[in-house]
């Protein structure tokens, strides 16, 4: 076949390939043909989402099991999918943990645990990707982040500071490489269709998981900074975060 | 590391309505996602246990009473996919959408397929749905060459014709008591093109439709509307509607997305008789020549509904009854035509009736529905103390004409009814798994009242 630098498949690596959002966004790269090297912590939902997005046409698909809070393998993983892909064109990270904001109040250990979850290691795998990329002088790094980074909230707070860490670290990491030709996406998704809601009263409200996936992977072929989805998200944020705390302290949020 | 968790996804407590806005109870939802969910999510929970799919079931079979419910629509993966022969693999919670969407790009087609593309691989099998090619292909199940069926107690069988046939047969149109169906292989069908070559014929009276009918046996598709309002000169003229798929090779692009959505709950009074037969006589003069050729997508020819996502609101809160019977071939055209007088002379009548033969391709499913003979599907707005009256009526008309009801569109048949119905019911319940049940058998085997 006769393919041209811009036609070959696209070299992706995913963080958290099992994680709803990602997986659908998987299968339109892979309906376009992409290289993805898939990694995630459990085995058999790793085959069984590797198997799907080859036989939905990605040209190439590989994976690893690896528990991404063990930040020692990061660099080791790294190297090994940029090999296996024989280059990169876009890292996705897409692992995180709710966690038990209940526990959490109560137990450090709890805590620190969702935050090196959300925040530290993907720290680790920031670093060396944008060291990585920063060399090549190409590449985008999509990070999946949260509404919930954007004003604490007594209902999430220790999610929510993962995740306004994590999205403070992008806007200064882009803030670094940008003029080096790196891409950095931050995603803010607002809450998601499941399985679950199907089919129940007044989830309509919800965004579908694949309207969210085709927006990321629009907002990725922008190169954007930065993605509220669905778009709605934006002024309600913009709302939320200007709130004077003398009334936010007293909302049920 | 984990998957991005969602607060959202464990057990709660909610809402379930049918397609058909009633009934609707409270249970348990659980959504599955992987396989390996079950029967893991199972263990501890109370009162019963009920796989569901996309819920466009219009009565009671996939309800469960302050059961526990498993959606398995995020468990919507392909296994396998062989380009050469059409035969796909996939999880039981694809959808049928989903499937078009892989599909028709490559060339293939579902081998059968009902008036909407929203239901699941895992809830076609379980009702063994038909569609408007049963005189040639029977019914889904027909071309399900193997499937998982998996036990609450851990238990998994590999079921095809060829292994485990009494589990096959018990499952495909096993109503989701046998099991859960973790994943199956159906064959696809080859296609050239997205369009329907279609011709629509309008007809006047039973005989004409039945004439029809049998000039029509080697086209694919075929089903008519009929107009159950009418009575006197105009009683059961329709519409016939034939199709084959174009054989002349055509682009091959997947469907748009639909973006309607019905908007709210229609006021009762918006669907009184008057406005119903205004909609038939409208319906039936839409065409106005005899014979209408058309090429037409297979969208609109198969699911003209479903760009109207949740039309169902149209009946308002109280809902909608269904109704299809199948009356074999020997009292087929008496029955229809008693049938249909019943519906006229009610007043109740639904917008519009649906009129099919079914053929003689066999079912492997035990407790399928469809038989040869003619199947004529209504449905009706719920009037307090009028529908499930005129129900039950049609129901024992239709035994008395050695017919039986679709579990799939019931809401209303009484135990006694659908036992004389399906009277192997009890040759089946062999196969059920204990944990494993839906308000619909708990209602037609006498567990509970029915209304
Ligand atoms: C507009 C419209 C047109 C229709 N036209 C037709 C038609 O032409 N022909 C026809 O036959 N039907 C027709 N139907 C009915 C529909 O095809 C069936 O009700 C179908 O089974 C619904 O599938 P679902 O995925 O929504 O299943 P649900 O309604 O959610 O469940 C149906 C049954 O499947 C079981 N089930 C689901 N998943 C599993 C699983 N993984 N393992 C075990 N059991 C499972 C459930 O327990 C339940 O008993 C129509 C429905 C609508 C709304």
């Amino acid at each position: 076949m006769n393919q041209t630098a811009s036609s070959a498949p696209r070299k992706i690596l995913v963080l958290g390939a099992t994680s709803g959002i990602a997986e659908a966004t998987c299968r339109i790269w892979a309906a376009q043909g992409a290289s993805l090297f898939l990694v995630a912590r459990n085995a058999e939902k790793l085959a069984a989402v590797a198997q799907d997005l080859k036989a939905r046409g990605a040209s190439y698909v590989d994976t690893a099991v690896v528990d991404l809070d063990d930040t020692d393998q990061h660099p080791g993983l790294l190297a090994h999918a940029i090999n296996s892909l024989t280059g990169l064109d876009i890292a996705y990270l897409a692992h995180g943990v709710l966690g038990d904001q209940v526990a959490a109040e109560q137990d450090f250990n709890t805590a620190a645990h969702i935050l090196h979850t959300n925040f530290m290691a993907p720290v680790s795998l920031l670093t060396w990707l944008a060291n990585f990329c920063e060399q090549r002088r190409s590449g985008t790094i999509a990070v999946l982040s949260s509404v919930a980074g954007d004003r604490g909230r007594k209902s999430n707070y220790v999610y929510g500071s993962s995740k306004a860490g994590l999205s403070a670290f992008l806007a200064g990491l882009r803030n670094r490489v940008d003029r080096e030709g790196v891409t950095i996406l931050t995603i803010k998704p607002g809450p998601t269709k499941t399985a679950m809601t199907a089919g129940m009263k007044g989830s309509e409200k919800f965004a579908d998981v694949d309207t969210v996936a085709q927006s990321i992977v629009k907002a990725i072929e922008k190169r954007q900074d930065n993605l509220y989805v669905p778009f709605q998200w934006q002024p309600i944020m913009f709302v939320v975060r200007n709130i004077p705390e003398r009334i936010f302290k007293k909302l049920n949020l | 590391m984990a998957e991005t968790s969602d607060p959202t996804q464990n057990g709660t407590k909610a809402s379930f309505e049918s397609w058909g806005r009633y009934p609707s109870y409270r249970a348990n939802i659980i959504p599955l996602h992987w396989q390996s969910d079950f029967p893991a999510v199972t263990e501890g929970l109370h009162n019963g246990i009920l796989p569901v799919g996309l819920g466009r079931s219009y009565g009671d079979v996939g309800l469960l009473e302050n059961g526990n419910l498993l959606v398995t629509t995020g468990m919507d993966r392909i296994i396998s996919f062989d380009p050469e022969t059409g035969l796909l693999t996939a999880e039981a919670g694809m959808s049928f959408a989903q499937i078009l969407d892989f599909a028709v790009p490559r060339g293939f087609f579902l081998p059968v397929t009902p008036g909407t593309k929203y239901v699941t691989l895992g809830g076609a099998i379980a009702n063994d749905i038909h569609g408007k090619n049963h005189h040639i292909a029977g019914t889904f199940g027909c071309h399900i060459t193997q499937f998982e069926l998996v036990r609450t107690d851990g238990t998994r069988i590999l079921c095809s014709p060829t292994q485990n046939l009494e589990f096959y047969s018990a499952t495909i149109g096993g109503l989701g008591l046998t099991g859960f169906i973790s994943w199956a292989t159906v064959q696809l069908k080859p296609i050239v093109s997205r369009k329907i070559d279609y011709e629509g014929i309008q007809f006047h009276g039973i005989d004409e439709f039945i004439s029809l009918t049998e000039q029509s046996k080697d086209i694919e598709y075929t089903v008519s509307w009929v107009d159950c309002t009418s009575t006197g000169r105009n009683f059961c003229r329709g519409i016939f509607m034939q199709g084959d798929h174009s054989t002349k090779r055509d682009e091959l692009k997947p469907s748009p997305k639909p973006r309607l959505i019905f908007p709210f709950d229609a006021p009762g009074f918006a669907l009184n008789s008057l406005s119903v037969s205004l909609f038939n006589t409208l319906f039936f003069h839409k065409q106005f020549s005899k014979r209408v050729v058309a090429l037409q997508d297979y969208e609109p020819f198969f699911y003209p509904l479903d760009k109207v996502l949740r039309w169902n609101r149209m009946y308002g809160k109280r809902g909608l009854l269904q109704f299809q019977y199948v009356i074999p071939w020997e009292h087929a055209r008496e029955g229809t035509v008693a049938i249909l007088k019943e519906v006229a002379k009610s007043g109740l009548a639904s917008f519009l009736a649906v009129l099919k033969a079914f053929g003689d391709v066999p079912s492997p499913g035990m407790m399928s529905f469809p038989k040869p003979g003619i199947t004529l599907c209504l449905d009706f707005p719920i009037k307090p103390g009028k529908s499930f009256p005129l129900c039950e009526r049609l129901a024992d008309m239709t035994l008395e004409f050695g017919g039986r009801l679709y579990p799939a569109k019931d809401a209303a048949m009484t135990a006694a009814q659908f036992q004389a119905f399906y009277p192997q019911w009890q040759q089946f319940a062999r196969y059920r798994d204990p944990l494993l049940t839906s308000s619909f058998w708990e209602r037609v085997t006498g567990n509970k009242p029915s209304l």
